[in-house]
């Protein structure tokens, strides 16, 4: 279960830092909190608020960013995931999606305070639109990942 | 995160922990390699004669210019040398290939395949074909973090080559727009001028073009007036950028320096 979670946060950081145009990028889908959505809500007893902070830790890391900006974000959305967890596994995937919308809605409005406090911010609410598509992925990563957990047999 | 921003305890730290980025960098630049791989090794016979015969062409056009530009420069260095005053030198250059972007959609910043193992150092200034691009402002030993003309935290001490009036462009986050603020409603400056680095501060070496004048946006109520500005470099296509070493420093230590590329190119144009 381990190497699945921490292979699919090191995908998850690649997708992140795949160049793209310079003005496209504020429409890239924030792919590492969505594994953490994922993960905080189908295995919280493997993944909880410390593993949301190395997982920011890293995209901090690798995305050149002042260290702790988004593991704050992370760090929140996987405590309000991993509290909420058994009634959200009982929704039907696109509520799940609509779930998965506000979580990354809440993360990118932190981590977007957290760079207005170095000078970055976007003022606009444009980078909402991140969010939007990165929910669009959720029915996706659901369906894959349970193919991968069976195919592996993990729980 | 306030001890990353506000002090630079983790400046040393974080050029080894971002060693850990290189390889990110290094697989998401990967399908580009590929791309450019199948360019190169799939071509006709006939676009590669083409290509031979207009790249003779452009060297032949280039080395007769170079040769006006060498004896200028050497009169150049004849005249300073009656005034008394110090010789011009000649920037060596090392070209970088662009290895990856900042995925901050605010920051304009590149990752580049030079770091320190290469020479490159905090504050060296990048140029492409057409201009300057930036300054480097952090490396790991591999790779090396650019920062942008155009990004809202940069400005550079520049003149205009007509005139020699020297100001300070500042980025705005816009890749396509650079600003000057604070100019005088006096100052004589007009749509079109070319802007050069000045080489005030010591950051940048002198006489690289930076930016033509766009816009001149002059409102009779205020005391000074805001004018826009392109960037001559081509901050969203240039693939190799060109690291300056300037002249009579030290610390460079790689051969594949190409010294016919130096400040002589701006008058050319």
């Amino acid at each position: 279960m381990r190497w699945l979670i921490a292979l699919s946060i090191i995908f998850a950081v690649l997708l992140s830092v795949i160049p793209v145009p310079f003005d496209w990028r504020i429409w890239r889908p924030e792919f590492v909190a969505l594994f953490v959505v994922y993960w905080a809500t189908y295995s919280p007893e493997h993944f909880g608020v410390f593993s949301a902070w190395l997982c920011g830790i890293l995209l901090d890391v690798v995305s050149l960013a002042t260290l702790g900006e988004h593991a704050l974000g992370l760090m929140i959305v996987a405590y309000i995931a991993n509290l909420a967890y058994q009634r959200i596994r009982s929704y039907a995937l696109w509520q799940q999606s609509a779930w998965a919308l506000i979580l990354i809605g809440v993360y990118q409005l932190f981590t977007n305070w957290a760079s207005g406090l170095v000078g970055k911010s976007i003022e606009t609410i444009d980078f909402l639109g991140a969010a939007a598509l990165t929910a669009l992925f959720w029915p996706l990563l659901v369906v894959v990942l349970r193919k991968i957990k069976i195919r592996f047999r993990l729980p | 995160m306030g001890i990353g921003r506000y002090t630079d305890y983790l400046q040393s730290p974080r050029h080894y922990i971002n060693v850990i980025s290189t390889p990110f960098y290094w697989l998401g630049d990967t399908p580009a390699r590929i791309g450019l791989w199948f360019d190169d090794t799939f071509v006709s016979r006939q676009t590669l004669m083409e290509d031979n015969q207009r790249l003779q062409q452009q060297v032949l056009l280039q080395e007769a210019r170079l040769q006006k530009m060498s004896a200028l420069a050497n009169e150049a260095n004849r005249l300073r040398g009656l005034m008394g005053s110090s010789r011009l030198l000649e920037d060596k250059v090392v070209v970088a290939e662009l290895l990856g972007i900042s995925p901050d959609p605010k920051v304009h910043k590149v990752i580049l395949n030079k770091g320190t193992q290469d020479g490159v150092y905090v504050g060296q200034a990048v140029l492409d074909a057409y201009g300057l691009v930036g300054q480097i402002v952090a490396t790991t030993p591999y790779t090396s973090d650019v920062l942008f003309i155009t990004d809202d935290s940069h400005a550079i001490p520049v003149q205009i080559i007509r005139n020699n009036v020297r100001t300070v462009v500042e980025g705005i986050g816009d890749l396509y727009q650079l600003r000057l603020r604070y100019v005088p409603s006096s100052m004589n400056i007009v749509e079109g001028d070319l802007l050069v680095s000045s080489g005030l501060g010591g950051r940048f070496p002198a006489g690289y073009p930076v930016a033509t004048i766009k816009m001149i946006d002059r409102d009779p109520g205020k005391s000074f007036v805001t004018v826009y500005a392109t960037p001559t470099a081509q901050l969203n296509r240039s693939r190799y950028v060109l690291l300056v070493f300037p002249a009579g420093d030290e610390s460079e230590g790689v051969n594949e320096s190409v010294p016919e590329l130096s400040n002589n190119q701006v008058s050319g144009e």
